[in-house]
């Protein structure tokens, strides 16, 4: 699997194009005209090569929820759409709120070869929100845990939020936290608005999603601590993250393609593929995340891919499961919501969909610069192809996309993951097949 | 008619024709013999995911003066209590022939659910579905005061300018929404009278008025108030302090029942808690017509179930009908 690779006239970041010579896992040689003899050519002319991407929010199902995802497939997906890395939430059964669950999960990932699986661990315990997890062991452990996560789930008691961010400290960490107020969203179904009014859907506010962060961004202030706001999904939402980064406070913010791109108005027809938590919300607020990310309040773009089995949404709404799979679109979304619309280039997107989720989680090896001696993590897309989005777009084990039927733009041609080709020209490769 | 989902999106025109021949299915109830051949050998299920004796007994006797065959499914005690899904549970009872289900679920747009999603053909009619619609109660409440304003000379007609005051708990009420949406499509104005916790959270466009006191609303002097039943499970959730506060501001005491104009009609879909939003006076006068509403349910689901079965939109069907 150690092939040279030979990639010519990408264009690099969508800039300039230039030919990138891979050897050995890196990045050896980025120039034009370049050759190296035995070297496995990719005519990349057209496509727009980026560093390989990265995602700080996937749910891989694995251990305990095989029947939705698995390590294994859940980043045969990362690799469809282009990813080298993802960031697994600890969701799991058993949570990932120990050193060996980490690491368990860390190997399957390294097994699998597709992608870097980086474990997140849990906040607290059994992510009941009572009592911390061993963070400590966690961040030791040969996961080297830092972000740490209850997602699903809100940190909610503020003492207990104020000590994780204190603690992390020690180590780097930081606490990526799902801003929800319990009370505030018992029973939620939908945005709370007019469209929830109409459908009789109990309704999940904004306020619920607001105020956890404008308190979590204070308690990240008054303790001098890192902060990261997973898939925020509201106006409201963005002001504030802008308010506390013109404060000085150490926030960072992610929101998801869905976010980018879907209303409440889908809801309409009761159809649970359109079931997700947060919700989505307004054309408003679509508008305000779009506009945030542009201006750098939010600072990425990840996925919060979350697999289901189709019976938990072939089902009456309320019944129906949280969450959509989102890895196989991500790109071709964030190209329609943010580059067609020119609020975001290429190196932009560079930046909030690999440099600076790979910086935020404490990653090395990834999101790096497409240059000499740097790791060979690349993703190559071709910008003019397109079509409808359908079930074969996607390579993991459960189909509960939204997006079906959709026009997208684009199409991820090839990941190349620590210098091997996880997708080649489209097509996932067989690394199994290739290891035997 | 394929289903009857909701008034949402019913239009004037399809809304007279239901209660038009909702008349007409009236008038052969005022017969020595009721039953009537239009759905011998057609097969509908009531398909009961709630308790609601009163709208499955209306349906049952509705179905049953067609001639059509019932089939009563109430998912206690039956495989749904062991998990069955709604899927499995619609197309076990369309194995079986069924023409039409009649659905009551818990979560609001189950019915939606259960048409769109390709499990099964028979025509689907909303029994109420959660905090969503309860489109049949909407259609014999209007049929109701169209009979008590136009008599015998209520066909064709719509409700245009009638004033009608729909009192309670609007948040949890299918029976509310599903009035809004087609008394506006009647033409009739609405107002929403509720405790400011019991409003939807954004009603900006929703085609009616909102106010939060009810002697302002009375002295409106509308041609129907509507009261609505106040669930016992609202008294725990902070809705308001408590019964008899609810009772106090927005319950029909004998003092606000006074205050109505003599030809005021007083409706609610029942069951009715007594002394609670509606007092014995207004509840046993002649102006209540919380009695004939039970009795127009069957002529307007027998309306609902014949054009779903044997009406001019059940194409190829329509030769079977005898």
């Amino acid at each position: 699997m150690n092939e040279a690779i030979l990639i010519r006239s990408a264009a690099i970041e969508g800039g300039d194009t230039a030919d990138i010579l891979i050897e050995d896992g890196r990045i050896a040689e980025v120039g034009t005209g370049l050759s190296r003899s035995g070297a496995r050519t990719i005519d990349a002319n057209g496509l727009v090569a980026l560093p390989g991407l990265v995602d700080l929010h996937v749910h891989l199902r694995e251990p305990g929820f095989e029947a939705s995802e698995t390590v294994l497939t859940g980043s045969r997906a990362a690799a469809a759409g282009g990813f080298g890395a993802v960031f697994a939430m600890p969701n799991t059964n058993p949570v990932a709120d120990t050193a060996g669950v980490v690491e368990q999960e860390l190997a399957l990932g390294e097994a699998a070869g597709y992608a870097t699986v980086q474990p997140i661990g849990a906040v607290t315990v059994g992510q009941q929100g009572e009592r911390l997890a061993e963070l400590g062991a966690m961040a030791r452990s040969k996961a080297r845990v830092r972000v740490f996560s209850d997602d699903g789930s809100c940190v909610w008691d503020p003492l207990l939020m104020r000590r994780a961010l204190e603690y992390v400290k020690s180590f780097g960490g930081v606490i990526a936290q799902h801003a929800q107020d319990p009370r505030l969203t018992e029973g939620a179904q939908m945005n709370e608005g007019v469209v929830s009014s109409e459908l009789g859907l109990a309704g999940w506010p904004a306020v619920a999603e607001e105020s956890i962060i404008a308190r979590d961004v204070l308690l990240a202030e008054h303790v001098g601590s890192r902060l990261h706001v997973c898939h925020l999904s509201t106006a409201g939402s963005v002001d504030l993250i802008r308010w506390a980064k013109k404060r000085g406070i150490d926030v960072t913010a992610e929101v998801t393609p869905h976010h980018l791109l879907l209303t409440e108005e889908l809801v309409r027809g009761y159809d649970a593929r359109f079931k997700v938590n947060p919700p989505l919300r307004r054309e408003e607020d679509v508008l305000a995340v779009r506009e945030g990310l542009a201006d750098g309040t939010i600072n990425i773009v990840a996925t919060d891919h979350a697999p289901h089995p189709a019976e938990t949404k072939a089902t009456e709404w309320a019944g129906a499961a949280h969450g959509m799979v989102g890895l196989e679109s991500a790109l071709r979304i964030v190209h329609q919501t943010m580059v067609e619309t020119g609020l975001l280039g290429w190196p932009d997107v560079a930046r909030v969909m690999s440099t600076t989720p790979a910086r935020i989680g404490g990653l090395a090896g990834h999101g790096t610069p497409i240059a000499a001696g740097q790791p060979a993590e690349l993703t190559l897309y071709d910008p003019s192809a397109g079509g409808a989005f359908s079930e074969t777009d996607l390579a993991g084990r459960s189909t509960n996309s939204p997006f079906f039927g959709r026009t997208l733009p684009g199409s991820v041609r090839w990941t190349i993951h620590r210098g091997y080709a996880t997708l080649a020209d489209g097509e996932l490769v067989d690394l199994e097949g290739a290891r035997a | 008619m394929r289903h009857l989902l909701d008034t949402r999106t019913l239009s004037r025109e399809h809304a007279i024709r239901i209660l038009d021949v909702a008349e007409d299915m009236a008038d052969t109830q005022e017969r020595e013999v009721k039953k009537l051949p239009t759905l011998r050998g057609r097969t509908i299920v009531n398909l009961f995911f709630e308790d609601s004796t009163r709208t499955r007994i209306s349906f049952e006797a509705a179905a049953k003066r067609l001639s059509a065959d019932l089939i009563n499914f109430s998912a206690k005690g039956s495989s749904v209590s062991k998990g069955e899904s709604l899927q499995d549970t619609a197309q076990t009872l369309e194995a079986m022939g069924a023409d039409a289900v009649v659905v009551r679920h818990g979560a609001s747009g189950a019915p939606r659910t259960l048409a769109s999603s390709g499990w099964i053909d028979a025509g689907v009619v909303n029994a109420g579905d959660g905090t969503h619609e309860h489109p049949t109660q909407a259609l014999l409440d209007a049929f109701t005061m169209r009979r008590r304003r136009y008599g015998a000379d209520s066909r064709g007609r719509d409700l245009a300018g009638h004033r009608v005051t729909i009192v309670g708990d609007v948040l949890h009420s299918r029976v509310a929404r599903s009035n809004v949406w087609l008394l506006d499509a009647l033409g009739a104005e609405v107002t929403l009278v509720a405790p400011p916790t019991l409003v939807p959270q954004d009603v900006t466009r929703w085609p009616a008025k909102i106010v939060f006191d009810l002697d302002e609303a009375i002295a409106d002097g509308p041609e129907a108030l509507m009261m609505l039943r106040i669930q016992t499970e609202r008294m725990t959730g902070s809705f308001f302090p408590n019964e008899r506060e609810y009772a106090r501001l927005w319950g029909l005491d004998p003092v606000r029942f006074r205050a109505l104009p003599a030809d005021t009609i007083v409706m609610h879909p029942g069951p009715m808690n007594r002394g609670l939003e509606i007092c014995a006076e207004a509840a046993d006068s002649t102006r209540a017509t919380v009695l004939e509403q039970v009795a127009n349910g069957v002529s307007v689901r027998m309306a609902v179930l014949y054009l779903l079965l044997a009406g001019e939109h059940a194409g190829s069907d329509d030769k079977e009908i005898r």
